[in-house]
């Protein structure tokens, strides 16, 4: 069986044991729901008072905000395994049993959960994208959705990448850090409006450390036509969601570091 | 007054167990203020673009810096949860052991609530406020600082609405608790409640800055005393007889939440069933 094939087989077997409980799955998404949106409705409130965030419109910051949100909670849902993997595996030692198996170890830790209640989260942020398109004036051609779709898939790979990098320091401290949080949360939470309102050291730490400005603001700026207000080359801007592959790939290959210098708890 | 001593000294016991058994997690609460200090932060940020965007504010910008960090500070004080031990004890079906004590049932779990409500939210809130307070000064960020309460009265009504704080916030947690046996589960009561919470208490966006047309409406509410009733008296927003009526109101919502919590609890134990075996 290949790799993707068995992805999928994971996929599927996870997928069927949480719809054992369907009644706790949909209470669970409705509430995943309703914790999230509140991030858009402070959204909505604060443009009910202010009107504009330096120029920039309700719609295009609820627009900024579905884009992100909707890469985070794909994200989220996908790598339920490495954002429990130090409890889970490097703590119990059940890691061990994960690296005799003929299989690489990021495969199996990406097929441990897939998490089906993430829906809540990636419906309020199609909930915010649908409302932003709807009041845009922008011409809604298939670049302008090929680029969007191009940015979640950056997204997704940016956010998968950070958890991997959270997971790798699990080999050094056993437990999970959350300190991972502040740049998967706090980055939607930064992410979610325009960079270029922020102070220059944190847009750069944005852009060159956790490129998060590749993912959402460089690709929307380029849809929305505020290619002037980013500072980088307009034909550039399309095509950034590629470093969030290029971080992933980085993750990945100090994930690899990490496994070779993996000594177990034992049992 | 020893008859009252004695009556009191079961609740001050779990108070005080409590108490200490929260302040262990020292590690769990560093994390917990570095992350407080970054989402500050970027919503100060954003706050302060919106500032700039336009002219007349409902609020000065200070103001809002100060509400913000009062708010980071005081985080884990707000009714964020069932308590996980209770939540436990209605799977196990060991809730069912509360009615053997002879103890006042609400009156135990609000001495719970209270205490969960000091030693962890004083862990946080000391370094919160010292670093808001002083650092950013010695760091030169002035202006992203907490200033100090606008006055001696400010500071005095200040703090007897943080008082006022704790027992409003854990009438709401003891009614969550008691919902939690009603429901046999916590997860949805915590579904239901956190959002609201985290929308009508301030801690999402400052109370003032909502839209004009929901200013009444959002005065009166039960959940405006969690945080935005004493963060606008220390920034002089609320101020004399507009303070004096707002502390009415929190006291009156802790009253009036109370009763209807010692009501709950007397209706769920009556017809508790005890799951588990």
């Amino acid at each position: 069986m290949n790799g993707l094939r068995l992805y999928g087989r994971y996929v599927s077997v996870s997928w069927r044991s949480q719809m054992q409980y369907p009644a706790s799955f949909i209470a669970t998404s409705i509430g995943a729901f309703a914790t999230t949106i509140t991030d858009f409705i402070a959204i909505w409130a604060l443009f009910a008072r202010f009107r504009q965030i330096e120029g920039w419109r309700f719609d295009e910051v609820a627009l900024l905000y579905g884009v992100i949100s909707v890469s985070f909670a794909l994200a989220d849902g996908l790598t339920r395994g490495f954002d429990v993997f130090g409890e889970r595996f490097v703590k119990t030692g059940d890691f061990d049993r994960l690296l005799v198996r003929p299989r690489s170890t990021a495969l199996q830790l990406l097929g441990y959960e897939f998490r089906a209640t993430r829906i809540g989260r990636l419906a309020q942020g199609m909930l915010a994208w649908g409302v932003g398109v709807h009041l845009s004036s922008v011409d809604w051609t298939w670049t302008a959705w090929g680029t969007l779709l191009f940015a979640v898939l950056g997204g997704v790979a940016l956010f998968s990448g950070i958890l991997v990098l959270q997971a790798t320091l699990a080999f050094w401290t056993v437990e999970s850090l959350e300190i991972a949080n502040t740049l998967t949360y706090g980055g939607v939470e930064a992410g979610q409006y325009p960079l270029d309102i922020y102070a220059r050291w944190f847009r750069n730490f944005l852009t060159f450390v956790v490129p998060l400005a590749c993912i959402s603001y460089f690709p929307a700026a380029s849809v929305l036509g505020r290619v002037e207000r980013t500072g980088v080359t307009g034909w550039l801007l399309p095509i950034t969601p590629a470093f969030g592959f290029v971080f992933l790939g980085v993750a990945l290959w100090v994930w690899g570091f990490g496994v070779r210098r993996y000594t177990s708890t034992g049992s | 007054m020893s008859a009252i001593v004695a009556t009191l000294r079961p609740y001050q016991a779990v108070f005080k167990a409590r108490f200490t058994l929260l302040l262990q997690y020292r590690a769990a609460a560093f994390a917990g203020f570095v992350t407080q200090c970054w989402w500050g932060g970027i919503k100060l940020m954003v706050l302060a673009a919106f500032f700039r965007s336009v002219r007349t504010t409902p609020m000065t910008f200070q103001q809002a810096v100060d509400y913000v960090w009062l708010g980071q500070a005081f985080l884990t004080l707000l009714p964020w949860s069932v308590d996980p031990e209770i939540a436990r004890m209605v799977r196990s079906g060991d809730v069912a052991y509360e009615r053997l004590r002879p103890l006042d049932a609400h009156a135990f779990w609000y001495a719970r609530a209270i205490a969960r409500r000091t030693a962890t939210p004083l862990l946080r809130a000391i370094p919160m406020v010292l670093t808001a307070g002083l650092l950013f000064h010695v760091f030169g960020m002035s202006e992203w600082a907490l200033s100090p309460p606008a006055g001696v009265q400010a500071a005095a009504l200040f703090f007897l609405s943080m008082v006022l704080v704790i027992l409003l916030s854990s009438a709401i947690a003891t009614l969550m608790d008691i919902a939690t046996v009603a429901a046999l589960s916590e997860r949805g009561v915590n579904a239901l409640v956190g959002p609201l919470v985290i929308v009508f208490s301030g801690s999402l966006v400052p109370l003032p800055l909502f839209p004009d047309w929901l200013q009444p409406a959002l005065r009166l509410q039960p959940l405006a005393g969690l945080l935005d009733t004493p963060f606008r008296i220390y920034g002089g927003h609320f101020a004399g007889l507009d303070a004096l009526a707002a502390l009415g109101r929190q006291a009156m919502w802790t009253i009036v939440l109370v009763l209807l919590g010692r009501l709950f609890m007397r209706r769920v134990m009556a017809r508790l069933q005890a799951q588990g075996g």
